[in-house]
């Protein structure tokens, strides 16, 4: 193997300055894996390219000598999306941090796939202008990362996914070729090749430009907090807001211990004995917003939430949001280790399947913190454990196992935004039967024929599923066959 | 994060409280995003979480070479990364045994060493510091550009208030200060003669001991601390209100003492008070009635428009924002935006000497936020930036209380 790298590095090293490829065991460990840091593998070499040009040699390289390629954007993602292979090039796109052109009058910004979701927004403002989907990690993960994991967040209920707001991209293909995806217009003709490749988890191509949709920062937001006793009077509320036919901007959920920590972490006086908090944020214009704002008070209040809070003005929307947001991580405080799961249920089963996550979390002796993109059932159950004690993680991750079937159970599917990188590969089976695998597998190899990029991750070798099958599919049948799993 | 650290290393104290930050860590990367040196230089390993990943494997028991040592050598301790840290890991601390650890274990080359030993054995003296000063100000018109421009112009000392009050407050001189900007403290002891406090100096106190903490010579610095809290004892004795400091560099290497000394039996408890007593100047002023200074810049005529560069050390090491902003405006300034003030100058201790390609694209970049808007003035509330800014600002940069001073006297000569 080390003569492999070798003659990789000696090749990379023709165009790509000492510090651009690193081989060295000590360079290699930080590398060896993403926000998911439970699974780990030291990449065979990395590589830190500058320009298009350096990653199209790349991979010629790669394929001449069937190379594996894993790319990496900021590594955040916590499904071992970037998680390197042994024999790989795990490839970085860190340098790619310029955003190369910004059109503020058809509200479009061309920017690199390692320009991080947020600087999007920061560089807009002064337009008028931001990029509206923010997950959690958008101070950190890059635009490219959201593209091959379709990423969501908190605004997504009304502005959509990633997928929904960028208009065109240009990938470098396994072949070495420079495809450019999509238009400036709203839809081409031909097949939606953009879309397939948004959430493709790095296995198509390697996404080297991105064109986003802007949108104008709205003139009004405003955000209302309330505090519940019972999580199913806050599951209750979040069914009529939706159902009175209110978008809000954003609704999210936090159960106590969610809450606590984000608390600890931000000091935004969320209330800290509540059972869940709800957070609803209204966007538009002031008077659409005043009203709306009310009415979604007197829903709250009606499904019995014990206290309700407006933010007074931005500085406090913006902290009652950074709690939210940084609620993963700040959960350590809690325990030193969390697995973050990222299932979608439909919202009316909420509180069943919450109470049911109760039920497995005393089974398994493993704590769980919940955080809910209420507005779209996107659910995040955060198991808590010690790395360092033998055994927990495995004991997570079969708990993990078991509430993602139990989210497949009550018709919900296995991911909401996170993908499924390496973690959630035997899910897949669950969720999808032989032939639908086998339609992916014909997908990845029309772009990839030789699998080369990112193999094993997000769609399981039919083989996987057929011995894991053995052991969870009763009967070869699904738990709710007719109900549409996308 | 897992970690399995050395066994034999687990036995010591540094070994526990790295494990014990190390578990903090979830690897999220959130850190990365407002890491000044990741920015620059994309590689996960000159990232925030790369280094604590670093640290990890040496404490593991993995053998580290000059690599490791170098990436841990880029790091510019602002701690931009612990603001962002959602998991509240204390990276300061790690970085600490860290560094300890790997300069323990990696010979620098002999060029790096001469260098560093330099440094320690000349910024913390005052009056070594002083002689070297005295001869590149004299002899400049021989100097290059590079270095004549880090050489700051001879200041004329103005006098100390002598009026006596009865709040009084103890002032840290500090090392290159003295030299470098002497009107900073007198300034600030003329800004609080005005609030009806008396500033006063305890003459055996000196350096911090930043500069031999941050050079991997912790017991050097060590003696530093205990000089200091001898120097500063009778007075703590006779009850002054708090030790003022006007270089939050200092401030925050002062309110670490009790930390740093609390194995020292002798000196433990003397060192937790000094921490608890210490206060950046910022700390005092806001806490104090300041419409006097508006009402001088009123008469003054239009409000000058500042653009305050906030030191890491202050923001991030100290934790304190918003406060100089309020001072500013409280005291009728107009401030101006200045884009990524989390980021750092370049400055950082040493680093600009040490580490000068980096230090010196993170000043341009700086600069360049903080002139973006057309300020009448810069401020900052530290003698590095302020020192390290001004070598290349278009734009006249000055400590926080200098202004202020400034003002006074201003207002002085109109009424
Ligand atoms: C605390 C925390 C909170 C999070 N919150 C959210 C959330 O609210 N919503 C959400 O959707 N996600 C969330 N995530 C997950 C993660 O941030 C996202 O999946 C993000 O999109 C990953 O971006 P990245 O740049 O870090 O990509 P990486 O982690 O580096 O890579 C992720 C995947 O994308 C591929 N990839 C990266 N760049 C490219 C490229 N240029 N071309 C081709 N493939 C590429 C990689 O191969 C890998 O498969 C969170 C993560 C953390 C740690
Ligand atoms: S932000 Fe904190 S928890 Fe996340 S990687 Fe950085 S140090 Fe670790
Ligand atoms: S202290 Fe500053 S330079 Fe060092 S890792 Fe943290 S953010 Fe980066």
């Amino acid at each position: 193997m080390s003569e492999n790298r070798n003659t990789l590095s000696k090749q990379f090293l023709q165009f790509l300055p000492d510090n651009a490829v690193l081989t060295h065991n000590e360079d290699l460990h930080p590398y060896e894996c993403d926000g998911l840091s439970a699974y780990r593998q030291v990449p065979l070499v990395v590589v830190i390219p500058e320009t298009i040009e350096h990653i199209v040699r790349i991979v010629n390289i790669c394929r001449k000598t069937n190379t594996p390629i894993v790319c990496r954007g900021a590594g955040t993602s916590v499904s071992g999306g970037a998680l390197p292979l042994e024999n790989g090039v795990l490839l970085s796109l860190a340098k790619f941090n310029r955003i190369l052109n910004i059109d503020p009058v058809n509200r479009l910004a061309c920017v690199q796939p390692g320009v991080r979701n947020l600087a999007i927004s920061q560089a807009t403002q002064s337009y008028g202008l931001y990029y509206a989907p923010d997950p959690s990690s958008q101070i950190a993960c890059s635009i490219g990362g959201n593209v091959a994991e379709n990423a969501g967040g908190v605004h997504c209920l009304k502005y959509g996914l990633t997928v929904h707001n960028i208009l065109q991209l240009k990938i470098v293909t396994i072949e070495g070729e420079l495809l450019t995806l999509g238009g400036s217009g709203l839809d081409g003709p031909g097949y939606d090749l953009l879309a397939l490749l948004t959430g493709s988890e790095g296995m198509l191509g390697i996404i080297v430009e991105i064109v986003v949709k802007l949108l104008p920062v709205p003139e009004c937001a405003s955000v209302v907090l309330a505090a519940f006793d019972e999580i199913e009077h806050a599951g209750n509320a979040v069914t009529e807001i939706i159902a009175s036919g209110i978008i809000p901007a954003g609704l999210e959920m936090m159960d106590r211990h969610a809450t606590r920590a984000a608390e600890e972490y931000v000091h935004a006086g969320y209330p800290d004995n509540a059972a869940a908090i709800l957070l609803c944020e209204l966007d538009g214009i002031k008077e659409e917003v005043s009203a709306q704002i009310s009415q979604v008070k007197d829903i709250l209040l009606k499904h019995r939430a014990v206290q309700t809070r407006i933010a007074k003005d931005e500085v406090e929307r913006q902290l009652l949001w950074a709690g939210r947001k940084g609620a993963f991580p700040a959960v350590v405080r809690l325990a030193p280790d969390y697995y973050c799961m990222d299932g979608t249920i439909p919202r009316r089963k909420l509180a069943f399947v919450l109470n049911r996550i109760s039920e497995l979390s005393e089974e398994y002796q493993l704590a769980i913190a919940n955080v809910f993109h209420a507005g779209d059932g996107n659910l995040h159950p955060l198991i808590l454990y010690d790395a360092n004690k033998p055994g927990e993680l495995h004991r997570s991750e079969e708990l993990g196992g078991k509430i993602l079937e139990l989210c497949l159970e009550v018709g919900g599917t296995i991911t909401g935004e996170h993908g499924v990188g390496v973690e959630k590969l035997n899910q897949m089976c669950v969720q999808f039967d032989t032939l639908e695998l086998s339609q992916f597998h014909a997908i990845k190899h029309a772009f990839d024929p030789d699998e080369l990029l990112n193999p094993g991750k997000a769609v399981p070798s039919l083989h996987r599923c057929a011995e894991l099958g053995a052991m969870h599919v009763h009967e070869g049948k699904l738990p709710f066959p007719d109900i549409e799993r996308f | 994060m897992q970690t399995s650290i050395d066994k034999l290393i687990k036995l010591t104290q540094p070994g526990q409280e790295a494990d014990a930050i190390l578990r903090k860590c979830v690897h999220c990367g959130f850190c990365n995003a407002t890491c000044p040196t990741y920015q620059l230089l994309g590689d996960e390993l000159d990232g925030p979480r790369g280094r604590i990943y670093l640290i990890k494997q040496a404490l593991e028991g993995n053998a580290v070479t000059r690599k490791t040592q170098t990436h841990l050598d880029r790091c510019l301790n602002c701690l931009a990364c612990e603001t962002t840290c959602p998991s509240g890991v204390e990276y300061h601390r790690l970085l600490d045994i860290g560094r300890n650890w790997v300069d323990q274990h990696v010979q620098r080359s002999a060029y790096d060493n001469v260098r560093r030993k330099l440094l320690r054995g000349i910024l913390p003296y005052k009056r070594r510091f002083h002689f070297l000063l005295s001869l590149g100000q004299m002899m400049s018109f021989i100097l290059p550009d590079a270095v004549k421009r880090a050489i700051p112009a001879r200041q004329i000392r103005s006098p100390w208030p002598d009026k006596q009050h009865q709040r009084k407050m103890l002032v840290l001189d500090g090392c290159v200060q003295p030299s470098l900007a002497p009107n900073i403290n007198t300034a600030t002891a003329r800004v609080l003669a005005a609030l009806g406090i008396s500033l006063v100096k305890a003459d055996k106190a000196g350096c911090c001991g930043a500069v031999s903490w941050h050079l991997s010579a912790p017991e050097e610095a060590r003696v530093f601390m205990r000089q200091n809290i001898d120097a500063w004892w009778p007075f703590i004795e006779a009850g002054i209100e708090a030790i003022v400091m006007t270089a939050s560099g200092c401030g925050s290497v002062v309110k670490e003492y009790g930390a740093y000394l609390a194995d020292d039996k002798n000196y433990a408890q003397k060192a937790r008070r000094v921490s608890e007593l210490t206060k950046d100047i910022s700390e005092i002023l806001v806490n104090e009635d300041l419409s006097f200074f508006n009402n001088t810049i009123k008469n003054i005529g239009k409000p000058q428009r500042v653009a305050f560069h906030a030191p890491c050390t202050l923001q991030h090491g100290q934790k304190i924002t918003g406060v100089v902003e309020t001072i500013l405006q409280q005291a009728g300034y107009e401030l101006t935006h200045v884009p990524d003030a989390h980021l750092c100058c370049g400055s950082a201790g040493t680093y600009s000497i040490l580490q000068k390609d980096l230090s010196q694209q993170l000043l341009i970049n700086k600069l360049k936020s903080l002139e973006n808007d057309h300020p009448d003035v810069i401020v900052t509330m530290n003698i590095g930036c302020l020192n390290h800014l001004a070598s290349g600002a278009n734009t006249k940069v000055l400590h926080v209380v200098e202004l202020l001073e400034k003002g006074l006297r201003q207002g002085k000569s109109l009424n």
